[in-house]
């Protein structure tokens, strides 16, 4: 009696509190909805349907203002290829990130391993390395301008006083893209630095008595059998992230060197940038815009690879 | 790498350091230092850092008077706090769901966010500048915010952070009484702070220099923020007029660079936070 009693009030009870949690699901979901509304509405307009539109613009003959349209095909991206001006904003842009990366990797690196051998001024070494990075690049710009001026520019006046060879080093076709990059690689050292100071932070001092102990007495040991090896995955991931940010530079060109002279130091940006918006060429500039989207969201999977192998979500 | 270094190691650390970092302050101080002077000491041929004779307080009112510098600055600040306010209004609460709320469809939602995060922003601006025009809204303060009020690194950012929080929080918060949307502002929130102050600077940073956008998006003067203001000055004084122009930059480069200072730690968390994270 008593048991069955038992099973009839669960019973009851099962029903009871099932009735609740159902609607407390259906709640659940409406707040949910509610919540993230306004934020995926704002996806849809902002992010997906525009990558979706430039595909398609890319594949017309659409010329911004204008009431017609037809579709042409691949028609943009063969123009592009065709187009020698493209090819050299494309083999620029290849060169650019070939030398700003390196570099950038390298010697931020170098200044991380410096800063973190030591216990002296490190804060202040590490703070004025970043600056560049943060601070307004068109502004920047505009004092290396100055810097590079061909009579009253520091560049000029300390490389004759060494009696170095100088030059209009802007307006100079074999200088423009190299002095870019010297720009680009300032600029992004730093964060370079940063992430590998983080890096190193991370490796246990227990891998340095041990390697003490085996024998790495000397400070140069110890930097090619620990830290290095254990640097491997943050580099990759240092290499991938500043050659993203190198194929998006755009501010110094713009302000500098307008992509000349001629195409000398034209990017694939500043090249999307120029059709899209001063040539109003829209199909055309939506190509160079799926080209340059393609190069960056194939680095970016890349990256996402690289760290899959390291950090684990929650 | 632990700190037992010789003396003459050290002396070369200290060396290579000092020689890197004024390679690095090169540019800051080259402007700082023509910013002080008189044309006739900027345009001689041989240099000194220091002025021989001040013409900081000259060249700085010319920059503040000659060119609507106040107002891109002034620009600048609007369009960096409407941005992050409305960020901040739309990221928190999707994030929140995506982190704490079971519903049908949050992982095709997370996917979307994903895809936001994937492209590169300039590959929109056309199809952007286009739906401004058809709004009507281009050469406004509203194409200059509108496209970035909302951003899937700051709803990824919030959800990791909010991931972090016990779920028994979240119920406590229930059995108080205090409804979702409470809970994302007065619960969530607060206790994500480190995640919103990284995003904060991440945000503000990323808007303040943007040139690419505001190039595209406004061309009246009047509503431009620094980085197109300042190329705007440079064009008209035609490079003549270095001295201004240099103190033009730096009144735009100082404001970050003063806040980097204040606060490193936040600024390095919040600027490479998006790389790591």
């Amino acid at each position: 009696m008593s048991a069955l009693g038992s099973t009839q009030s669960a019973d009851a009870l099962h029903r009871q509190t099932q009735a609740p949690l159902r609607r407390r699901r259906l709640a659940e979901c409406a707040a949910a909805y509610a919540l993230a509304g306004p934020a995926v509405l704002l996806l849809f307009v902002l992010f997906l349907v525009p990558v979706i539109a430039v595909f398609v613009i890319a594949l017309t003959d659409w010329q911004f203002g204008a009431r017609t349209l037809s579709f042409v095909g691949i028609a943009n991206f063969r123009e592009a290829f065709a187009d020698q001006g493209f090819r050299t904003s494309l083999l620029n842009t290849v060169f650019y990130v070939l030398v700003v990366v390196p570099c950038t990797v390298i010697f931020g690196l170098a200044i991380a391993v410096l800063i973190e051998s030591g216990q002296s001024l490190r804060a202040l070494y590490r703070a004025v390395h970043f600056l560049p990075f943060m601070a307004t690049l068109a502004a920047m710009a505009i004092a290396w301008e100055a810097l590079l001026h061909p009579t009253i520019g520091l560049v000029n006046q300390t490389f004759s006083a060494l009696e170095l060879p100088t030059t209009n080093w802007l307006r100079n076709e074999a200088t423009a893209l190299p002095v870019l990059a010297v720009i680009g690689i300032w600029q992004n050292l730093g964060f370079a630095m940063i992430l590998f100071l983080a890096g190193l932070k991370s490796i246990p001092s227990e891998l340095y008595d041990a390697a003490e102990i085996d024998g790495a007495d000397h400070w140069l040991d110890r930097l090619r059998t620990v830290t290095l090896p254990m640097l491997g995955p943050v580099s990759m991931f240092v290499v991938v992230v500043v050659a993203l940010r190198a194929f998006q530079a755009f501010d110094t060109v713009k302000v500098l060197t307008q992509g000349g002279p001629g195409h000398a130091s034209d990017v694939l940006l500043y090249t999307l940038y120029r059709e899209s918006f001063e040539y109003l060429r829209t199909g055309y500039g939506a190509a160079v815009a799926v080209v340059f989207l393609v190069i960056v969201v194939a680095l970016t999977l890349i990256q996402a690879r690289v760290l899959d192998k390291k950090v684990h979500y929650q | 790498m632990s700190a037992r270094l010789s003396a003459p190691a050290a002396i070369l650390r200290h060396a290579v350091l000092l020689i890197t970092a004024s390679l690095v302050l090169l540019p800051f101080v080259w402007m700082v230092s023509l910013s002080l002077k008189p044309p006739g000491e900027i345009f001689r041929e041989h240099f000194s850092f220091l002025p021989e004779q001040w013409y900081a307080l000259q060249n700085y009112s010319k920059a503040l008077t000659s060119a609507p510098l106040p107002r891109y600055m002034g620009n600048g600040v609007l369009v960096c706090a409407a941005i992050l306010t409305l960020q901040i209004l739309t990221c928190a609460p999707c994030a929140y769901a995506l982190a704490k709320l079971r519903f049908p469809g949050r992982d095709v939602l997370f996917s979307l966010v994903l895809i936001g995060l994937l492209l590169p922003h300039q590959v929109l601006s056309l199809p952007l500048f286009i739906l401004c025009y058809e709004l009507g809204i281009l050469n406004t303060y509203a194409a200059l915010i509108f496209p970035y009020v909302v951003s899937p690194f700051g709803i990824f950012l919030f959800r990791q952070a909010f991931k972090t929080i016990p779920d028994d929080v979240v119920h406590a918060a229930r059995l108080d009484g205090l409804s979702e949307w409470t809970i994302v502002w007065k619960v969530m929130l607060p206790m994500a702070l480190p995640a919103m102050i990284a995003f904060s600077i991440f945000s503000v940073v990323g808007h303040w220099n943007d040139l690419f956008w505001p190039l595209i998006a406004v061309r009246s003067e009047s509503l431009m923020p620094p980085p197109l203001g300042i190329i705007a000055f440079a064009n008209q004084e035609a490079g003549n007029d270095y001295g201004p122009l240099m103190a033009a930059s730096t009144i735009v480069v100082l404001p970050l660079v003063l806040a980097f200072l204040a606060a490193q730690k936040w600024f390095v968390e919040g600027m490479t936070g998006g790389a790591v994270k």
